[in-house]
């Protein structure tokens, strides 16, 4: 066994394990966050949700998977047809890359790689490519739109994202994302940097399209904005990839400021639960309180969006970092200060 | 060093391949399994209510270009300030300082923006 895995086979195959072994969860969670969307939106509504399909709707997602792989795949005549087909392909492919990164346990990230924060940042920059190219190929005037909103809305918000980041390394001191989780073996970002972790988690809303920033697929102005032409699997494709995206933003925020899979107190009861266990836990509370979200607030106006983005949280967010680096540096807190 | 560095990427490869086989076949099996039975109704682009006319790729706002502009110096501006905070500190005051003078010029730059009116949407 040890020589086999010693093989550049051995190795591939080693690989391709762990990845199965992070990926069938992650799209069995994805499944179910669609469930447990509908469900708690029901609840918070009055109403029972899914609950037909299986004890308590529970195979409601396969339900509905076996519902789309049955669906015609319909290319619009104008649309180019290559592009139309590629572009939930890449936001699909994306929205999975992402997760090589993630450590959900001390020493458990697959590709445990020092610049790891900087990839998650570039990774989700280029999802902006799914959206414009699915916009653009569809030929249909309510995609384009839908799409180039969507599009200035991702790269506005990821600016303040972007500086929110920042100033977490500079606490740390590294890109590496298992060292900005072991950085808060003592205390969690989220206390010294609170307010960097409310801009964090209105701009992970905002950067998957969710409600109240759900613009993109204004079902009242664009039917379903970038997404109007997709049918079938290319249309659960574009789901899918959304949905991973909102765990990943979750699993983000919990690395950034609630300390990845440490448990809240270093005392008995909760040290007993594993470190994975909490992640999950962690990475299900910030996904509830998405949901919690969609089902309180109404939707924003275009124009109120943007000036949130840039006059609000661009601005905000720098000088937030600015103080943060002035004090760290003044009171010697620096990592690595010599 | 360098093998060591390639190696930690490798999963990243796998991870594209087997993202890459999942997503081709889902859209095959979808293309596969399914009845296609197309016509040029079906075919023709969303429109509510009436016939669909004139091309989709037509004049749009210009502001969605500003904003794709902003967009690029500020995240340029973020990419710089990556290495600088981890680096922060060794490099003293001076680099402190340096990082200062930077933002500073881009503010100037973003208060220009904000009182030409670049960043409003009516």
């Amino acid at each position: 066994m040890e020589a086999f895995l010693a093989t550049p086979v051995g190795v591939l195959a080693l690989t391709v394990a762990q990845a199965m072994a992070l990926l069938v969860p992650l799209l069995i969670g994805v499944a179910y966050l669609t469930w447990a969307e509908r469900k708690v939106l029901a609840a918070m509504q009055l109403r029972k949700g899914p609950n037909v399909v299986g004890p308590f709707g529970l195979l409601q997602p396969f339900a509905d998977a076996i519902k789309m792989l049955m669906k015609e795949t319909i290319i619009p005549a104008g649309a180019s047809r290559v592009l139309f087909i590629l572009a939930p392909m890449i936001t699909f492919m994306l929205a999975m890359l992402a997760w090589a990164v993630i450590p959900v346990n001390d020493g458990w990230a697959i590709a445990d790689i020092n610049v790891g924060i900087l990839y998650l940042f570039a990774i989700s920059s280029l999802g902006v490519y799914g959206i414009i190219i699915a916009g653009w190929a569809s030929n249909s005037k309510y995609a384009f739109l839908g799409a180039l909103r969507s599009a200035a809305q991702m790269v506005s918000y990821e600016v303040s994202m972007g500086f929110v980041i920042v100033t977490v390394l500079l606490c740390v001191g590294s890109l590496n994302l298992t060292e900005i989780v072991r950085a808060q073996a003592d205390m969690w970002f989220i206390i010294p940097l609170f307010p960097m972790f409310v801009i964090m988690f209105i701009s992970a809303l905002a950067e998957t399209n969710r409600a109240p920033f759900d613009l993109p697929e204004g079902e009242s102005e664009l039917v379903a904005g970038f997404f109007v032409e997709y049918s079938s699997m290319s249309f659960a494709l574009f789901f899918l990839g959304e949905y991973a995206n909102m765990i990943l933003m979750s699993a983000l925020i919990t690395i950034l400021f609630l300390g990845g899979w440490y448990a809240p107190f270093d005392i008995a009861p909760f040290t007993w639960i594993p470190g994975p266990m909490w992640f999950v836990f962690k990475i299900c509370f910030c996904l509830f309180v998405f949901i919690w979200v969609r089902a309180t607030f109404p939707r924003y106006r275009y124009d109120q969006l943007m000036r949130l983005g840039w006059k609000v949280f661009l601005p905000f967010s720098l000088v937030w970092l600015v103080i943060t680096a002035a004090a760290l540096k003044l009171f010697g807190w620096l990592p690595g200060a010599v | 060093m360098t093998q060591q560095m390639l190696a930690e990427y490798f999963p990243i490869l796998v991870f594209l391949g087997i993202a890459a086989a999942i997503a081709s076949a889902m859209v095959g099996g979808a293309m596969l399994v399914a009845r296609q039975k197309p016509n040029p109704e079906k075919l023709s682009a969303y429109e509510c209510g009436f016939e669909p006319f004139d091309d989709t790729r037509r004049r749009f706002d210009v502001r969605f270009y500003l904003v794709a502009i902003l967009f690029i110096i500020f995240d340029l501006e973020v990419a710089f300030l990556f290495p600088w905070a981890v680096a922060l500190g060794e490099i003293g005051w001076f680099g402190f300082l340096s990082m200062m003078g930077f933002l500073g010029v881009l503010t100037v730059g973003f208060v220009y923006e904000w009182r030409k009116g670049a960043l409003d949407w009516e």
